[in-house]
C-alpha cells in the first residue's frame, strides 16, 4: 500500500479550534508517522509544534491520534495506518488540552497519576531514608507477577485518550493512573494500600470503568489496564464486605 | 460519533450491554405494574394471560427473552474480568456464546412448546 | 476537560472525597451482588413462565400453586427487589455519564426510584402468594 508516491498528510494547526492543513510527503519504505511529522516540519513548514524524544518506543512523548486512533508515532510504521489512497490525518491526542497542533498538554494526565497515589511508598523507610536490608521479593510470586504485568507503561496516554469514561467524567483518574495504582498495591515493599485503595475508589477511580478494553486495545506496551482495573475492584470488593475498610 | 477508535468487540460488548440495560430498566416499572395489577385477581389473570396470546404481545416478548439474554451474556463477560481475573479475549467469547446458547434456548421453547 | 493542578500532596486522601468514594463504592457493590442474584433468579422465572404459561396451565391453576407457598414469595421479593435496584443503579450510572446528573441527591433519588420499583415487583409477588 505504499506504492504511492507520496503521502496526502492533514494535520491539526491550531489549538482547540483550528483546521486541518493539507501536505504531501514522499513516501519512502519503512517510514514511521514520526518520520512524517518530522519531515513536514523540517521540509515544509518550520512553524509545526509535535514532541518527540526518543524515537525508539521508550519516552512515551509522541503519541497523537493517526487516523482515528491513538498511537506512539515512532514505532508505527505508515504502511501500517495508511488509507488504500495514501492518505494520513494526524491530530493531538484526545481527551487532553490541546497546546498547540499536533502537542496536547498532558498535565492533566499527570496530575491524576499523583491523584491515584501513583508514587511508591517505601514502608520501612517512611520519611524516604534507604531502609537498613534488601528487600526480599520472589519474582514468581502471585503479588510480583501482578505487579510486573502492569510495570512497562511509558505514561504516553495513548490508553487515556483512547478511554471514553474520561471523556464523560473530568475526574476519572483513567487507565494508566489506575493501573500504575494497581502495581503498588502489588509492591510487597509499598506501605500506602489502605490510602491508595481511598484514592481509586468510587466515581472517580476503578468503579466508572466498563471494560470496555479500549486502553487494553491500545496500549503500544501491550499491557492490559482493563484488567489492573478490575484487581483494584477486586480489592476493594473484598476489603468492603469484609469490613476491613 | 467517530468509530474509528471504538471498532473493536469488547467494545461493541458495552455497547450491547448498555442499551440492552437502558431499555430493560425503562421497561421494569411498567412490567411490575402490569403484572401486580393483572394478579390480583383470578379473573383478572386469565384476561391478561389471554391477552399475552396476540401476536404483538407475544413479539414484545420475544424482544425483551433476547434483551435479557444480551444483558445476561454482557454481564457474564463483566463479572468474569472483574471477579474471576479473566485476562484473555477467548474467556470473553466463552461467556458471549454461553449467553447466545441460552438466548436461542429459550426462543426456541418460547415459540415451540 | 480542567487544567487545573493539584499538587501531589503526601497528607491523607481528604476525607470528604472518602466518604463519597465509600458511598459511590457501596452502590457498586450492591449492582455487582445483585447482578449475581439476577442472574441467577432470571434464570429460575423464564423457566417458570415458559413451563407454566406456555404449558397451558390456567390462571387458577397458578394460582394454586404458588398460594401460600412461601418459598416461592421469597424467591419473588428477593428477585423484585434485586431488579429495582440493579435497575436503578445502572440507569444512575447511565445519567451521570451521558448527561452529567451527579451527586448525593440524585444518587437518593435513584435509590427511592429503585425501592419504587421493587415496591411494584413486591405487590405483584403478594398477589400471587395470598
Ligand atoms: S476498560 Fe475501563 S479504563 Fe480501559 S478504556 Fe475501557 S472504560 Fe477506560
Ligand atoms: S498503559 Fe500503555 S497506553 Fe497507557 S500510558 Fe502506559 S504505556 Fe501508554
Ligand atoms: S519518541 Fe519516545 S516513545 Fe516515541
Amino acid at each position: 500500500m505504499a506504492e504511492a508516491a507520496s503521502l496526502t498528510v492533514s494535520v491539526w494547526r491550531g489549538a482547540e479550534q483550528g483546521s486541518f492543513a493539507r501536505f504531501e510527503v514522499p513516501a519512502r519504505a519503512n517510514q514511521t508517522v514520526l518520520d512524517v511529522v518530522t519531515y513536514i516540519q523540517r521540509e515544509l513548514d518550520p512553524s509545526l509544534a509535535y514532541r518527540f524524544a526518543c524515537r525508539v518506543g521508550m519516552c512515551g512523548s509522541c503519541a497523537m491520534t493517526v487516523n482515528g486512533r491513538a498511537r506512539w508515532t515512532c514505532r508505527t510504521h505508515v504502511r501500517k495506518v495508511v488509507d488504500a489512497d495514501g492518505a494520513l490525518e494526524l491530530r493531538p491526542l484526545a481527551n487532553l488540552p490541546v497546546i498547540r497542533d499536533l502537542a496536547a498538554d498532558l498535565a492533566p494526565f499527570f496530575d491524576k497519576w499523583s491523584r491515584a497515589r501513583g508514587t511508591f511508598q517505601p514502608k520501612d523507610a517512611p520519611d524516604g531514608a534507604v531502609p537498613e536490608d534488601f528487600a526480599v521479593v520472589p519474582p514468581a510470586s502471585k503479588q510480583r507477577r501482578e505487579a510486573d504485568a502492569g510495570i512497562e507503561c511509558i505514561g504516553c496516554a495513548v490508553c487515556y485518550a483512547s478511554c471514553d469514561v474520561v471523556a464523560w467524567n473530568d475526574e476519572y483518574l483513567g487507565p494508566a493512573a489506575l493501573n500504575r495504582a494497581w502495581t503498588l498495591v502489588n509492591d510487597v515493599r509499598d506501605g500506602g494500600r489502605a490510602e491508595r485503595l481511598d484514592a481509586v475508589a468510587g466515581d472517580a477511580g476503578c468503579h466508572s470503568c466498563h471494560s470496555t478494553q479500549s486502553c487494553t486495545e491500545r496500549c503500544p506496551k501491550n499491557l492490559d489496564p482493563s484488567s489492573a482495573i478490575a484487581g483494584l475492584k477486586r480489592a476493594l470488593f473484598w476489603d468492603t464486605l469484609l469490613g476491613r475498610r | 460519533m467517530d468509530m474509528r477508535p471504538r471498532s473493536h468487540p469488547t467494545y461493541l460488548a458495552f455497547v450491547v450491554h448498555r442499551v440492552s440495560g437502558l431499555l430493560l430498566a425503562l421497561f421494569l416499572p411498567l412490567h411490575f405494574w402490569a403484572l401486580g395489577t393483572a394478579i390480583s385477581g383470578e379473573a383478572r389473570l386469565d384476561g391478561f394471560l389471554r391477552w399475552a396470546e396476540n401476536p404483538l404481545a407475544k413479539a414484545a416478548e420475544t424482544i425483551l427473552v433476547i434483551l435479557l439474554a444480551a444483558h445476561l451474556a454482557g454481564g457474564l463477560r463483566v463479572l468474569a474480568l472483574e471477579f474471576l481475573g479473566w485476562r484473555s479475549r477467548q474467556k470473553d467469547m466463552v461467556a458471549a456464546s454461553a449467553g447466545i446458547a441460552l438466548l436461542v434456548g429459550l426462543v426456541f421453547l418460547l415459540n415451540v412448546v | 476537560m480542567s487544567a487545573t493542578r493539584q499538587p501531589a500532596s503526601t497528607k491523607g486522601v481528604n476525607r470528604s472525597h472518602r466518604t463519597r468514594a465509600r458511598a459511590q463504592t457501596h452502590l457498586w457493590v450492591v449492582q455487582r451482588v445483585t447482578a449475581m442474584l439476577l442472574a441467577l433468579a432470571v434464570v429460575v422465572h423464564l423457566v417458570m413462565i415458559v413451563t407454566a404459561v406456555r404449558g397451558g396451565l390456567s390462571a387458577a391453576e397458578i394460582l394454586s400453586r404458588t398460594r401460600g407457598n412461601e418459598a416461592w414469595l421469597a424467591f419473588y421479593v428477593t428477585f423484585a427487589l434485586a431488579a429495582g435496584l440493579h435497575g436503578a443503579i445502572g440507569l444512575r450510572n447511565i445519567a451521570s455519564e451521558a448527561i452529567g446528573l451527579r451527586g448525593r441527591g440524585a444518587d437518593l433519588a435513584w435509590l427511592t426510584a429503585g425501592l419504587l420499583t421493587a415496591g411494584f415487583g413486591i405487590r405483584a409477588a403478594i398477589g400471587l402468594y395470598a
